[in-house]
């Protein structure tokens, strides 16, 4: 049996290469009795699945019920033409990134955050910059090179950027959660257009973060970099400071 | 039996120093007041409502007493005031004010003794109907039963409160004690309550006075089909603790999470308007009946929870000492911490088991609330699964009061159908497979978990007596707490914070001390 592996045929592996195997598990609106078992099995069918196994099903009540199954695919991916478009730059820890502050650049770093214009929503903003943090990471808040401000909810371009250039700050970091009808493009644009205008936009690194957001389309729109959903404030600390750092040179 | 031996004057000293902390902040409590406990007055006094733009009615009528320079009065004298003046009722009065038909500080003064007695049977009203939840709720367990110990905890957070009424109904169904709806994103940080039902929020559903009674009459229907009662709770915590303890009384929530530090620590709000309003919202609670719930989990979830441990110790007995300030019985307090130690920790059980039963030990009358791990559960949920029986094991095993079940997804998102029903699966299991496992084995008076537990309550003894010496305030300007600074000035809400005029009123807090035989 061969274990070299072709990487422009990449399949899930259960026991034996692409053998396609894979785990389901998810809950439907179904009764755990047979016809249940039938409608995951048709489902599955439907996307494409073979040798289907319904292993395990269970009531949920309230006419729900819980199903694990185990199915084959025959789709496949082809690794040599995967391409990702992130911020490549390394990350480190809340420690690592201090060190490389204090060494790299010899001074507190200033960074402001805001949810700009219409924008209420500052979850984003908070698990970046709280002291808190989120999902085991903490915020910059919480970084001893740092020196920061969150300054909340529906903040104006205009106060950011007044607030920026009295903080003298290193970076700005803009968070739009609510993008209906687009909203967030047409706030960050704004935002970017007017620092552009003050001639801010080159002295200090703009940053925006959100759940429809990427790095991509954060460099479409002017940012320096964009972050998405699942960026913590590890990724948004390391960039900041080896941008800082590669600038500096 | 698993029981720790721990000298007695330990205990005594680390609760003395508490007490010593806690009570050398009585000045504040007593002399001053917030805009959210204004607003808690209202809403007590039977006032509800929002304008067309949301705001709700007694933020309308705070602010503008706030902006006539009238509020150290308290609003309880000017509405009553207006009562007496117009014959309207409470709400009434504030739909005038609302209409701009009425300004309360020109309406003419009456004589004082009716205001009184208006504000007087207003208060005493609302806290019957109060205690008549109160006493619902106890026929409720006399029909269905006490409540499980460990309480099975599951949340709901859908966002929409109409899908979190058909999940909290299967977690019932399922074998929930206790259902918890998650707040929206961040509402901690709304100075104003929302007002009606809510179908959309961000990680959680907005806690507003309508989504509390949609929630609470599902869950008395599926009570009712599962001859259980079914306990509900929310979050009396953020800029609008009271008013939230009150929504809470009056719409039989059972239980709050209701922290006397959370907010200042992890929120940045004020410390001097969350101290304020933890004691105004835990009096309500007490008189309540409803069981509060401490946050000491947020102490392990940013620090390292061995190393850490001895602040949850210290914040348990800071809480407690809050808690018996507000007329909170021991048994109405649900200390909390939490298992959060990095499963990669050679004997992280035994440590995990030390806590847990250090914690017992200083509270023994309280339902404990038992936090899940959360830190280090980034995903694999198959991981998560193992460390939450775990989790479970060690809440059985030293009798915990509330197992907030841990989920498979957690760190991934909040949680489905199947995660909770997994998670109560996992719970039940595990709980009777070690039923009384405990009473059976003992815990050797020189070994690492006695040992372990003895040097948690030292170095909060320590810690406690360090806080007490410079008082709270500068504690916290220093960054004792969590490395967290925070000044007596600095933080969301300080503005409204103010200081009460000789001749304030609060009818509630008047009448609730007395209730509770407070002072």
């Amino acid at each position: 049996m061969s274990t070299k592996i072709d990487k422009t045929f990449i399949r899930p592996y259960g026991d034996t290469m692409n053998d396609g195997r894979m785990q389901i598990s998810f809950s439907m609106p179904v009764k755990a009795d047979e016809s249940g078992k039938e409608a995951a099995r048709q489902l599955l069918k439907q996307m494409g699945l073979d040798e289907i196994e319904i292993c395990y099903i269970a009531d949920l009540s309230e006419g729900f019920a819980h199903i694990v199954a185990y199915a084959n695919t025959s789709v496949f991916v082809d690794l040599t033409k995967i391409q990702v478009k992130t911020v490549d730059t390394d990350v480190m820890t809340m420690e690592e990134t201090d060190e490389f502050v204090e060494l790299q650049l010899g001074r507190k770093i200033t960074i402001i955050g805001a949810c700009i214009e219409s924008d209420a929503h500052t979850v984003g903003i908070d698990a970046i910059l709280n002291m808190k943090g989120y999902n085991h990471r903490f915020g910059l808040e919480r970084y001893k090179w740092f020196n920061t401000l969150n300054m909340g909810a529906q903040v104006l371009s205009e106060d950011l950027l007044a607030k920026a250039r009295e903080m003298n700050a290193d970076a700005i970091l803009v968070s739009q959660i609510v993008t209906q009808k687009n909203i967030h493009i047409k706030n960050l644009t704004r935002l970017i257009e007017m620092a552009e205008a003050e001639g801010l936009r080159d002295k200090m690194l703009f940053i925006c973060g959100g759940p429809r957001i990427n790095h991509e389309l954060a460099i479409e729109l002017g940012y320096d970099a964009g972050f998405g959903a699942g960026s913590y404030s590890t990724d948004v600390a390391s960039f900041i400071v080896t941008k800082l750092a590669s600038k500096k040179q | 039996m698993l029981h720790l031996t721990i000298p007695q004057d330990k205990i005594a000293s680390a609760r003395g120093f508490a007490k010593q902390i806690t009570h050398s902040l009585e000045e504040l409590l007593n002399s001053y007041s917030s805009v959210t406990i204004e607003r808690t007055v209202l809403r007590l006094l039977g006032i509800d409502g929002a304008l067309e733009d949301g705001t709700p009615i007694p933020n309308y009528i705070v602010d503008q007493l706030k902006s006539k320079n009238a509020l150290d009065k308290g609003v309880a004298y000017w509405i009553s005031n207006a009562i007496v003046y117009t014959g309207l009722s409470a709400q009434d009065v504030a739909n005038s004010v609302k209409d701009g038909k009425l300004e309360l500080t020109q309406v003419t003064q009456q004589p004082t003794a009716e205001v009184i007695k208006v504000m007087n049977d207003l208060a005493q009203k609302m806290i019957d109907h109060i205690k008549l939840q109160r006493a619902t709720r106890e026929s409720y367990f006399k029909k269905y039963g006490p409540r499980n110990a460990p309480s099975l905890y599951v949340i709901v957070a859908t966002g929409n409160i109409y899908e979190d009424v058909l999940q909290a109904k299967a977690a019932a169904k399922q074998g929930a004690d206790i259902v918890a709806v998650i707040r929206s994103t961040a509402q901690s940080l709304l100075d104003y309550v929302p007002y009606g039902a809510t179908t959309e929020g961000f990680g959680g559903t907005f806690a507003t006075q309508e989504n509390f009674r949609i929630m609470r009459k599902a869950l008395d229907e599926v009570g009712a089909e599962i001859n259980k009662y079914i306990s509900l709770t929310n979050y009396a915590s953020g800029l609008c603790m009271p008013e939230i303890a009150a929504m809470g009384a009056m719409e039989r929530l059972d239980l709050m999470l209701n922290d006397a530090m959370y907010g200042i620590l992890f929120r940045d709000i004020n410390p001097q308007r969350t101290l304020l309003d933890q004691y105004f919202s835990r009096m309500i609670n007490a008189v309540a009946g409803i069981e509060i719930q401490t946050g000491e989990d947020n102490y392990l979830t940013t620090s390292d929870a061995i190393e850490k441990a001895y602040t949850v110790t210290a914040s348990q007995l800071i809480n407690e000492s809050f808690a018996l300030l507000s007329g909170v019985s021991p048994e109405k307090m649900g200390i909390g911490h939490a298992f959060e130690i990095d499963p990669c920790i050679e004997n992280s059980f035994s440590y995990e088991l030390s806590h847990a039963l250090l914690t017992k030990t200083l509270f023994p009358h309280s339902p404990i609330k038992y936090m899940p791990p959360t830190k280090h559960v980034t995903g694999n949920i198959f991981e998560a699964y193992i460390i939450n029986a775990m989790f479970n094991m060690v809440a059985q095993m030293t009798g915990q009061g509330v197992q907030l079940l841990g989920m498979l997804t957690e760190a991934v998102h909040t949680p489905h159908l199947a995660d909770r029903a997994l998670a109560i699966d996992n719970a039940k299991y595990v709980f009777n497979a070690v039923k009384d496992f405990s009473s059976e084995i003992s815990i050797d008076k020189e070994g690492f978990i006695n040992k372990r537990a003895e040097a948690v309550l030292d170095e909060a003894i320590v810690f406690l007596k360090r806080v007490a010496e410079q008082g709270l305030f500068n504690a916290l300007e220093k960054g004792e707490f969590a490395n967290i600074k925070r000044t007596q000035t600095s933080g969301k809400g300080f503005d409204g914070v103010f200081r009460k005029s000789e001749d304030y009123i609060n009818p509630f807090m008047d009448k609730i001390k007395q209730e509770l035989n407070l002072d």
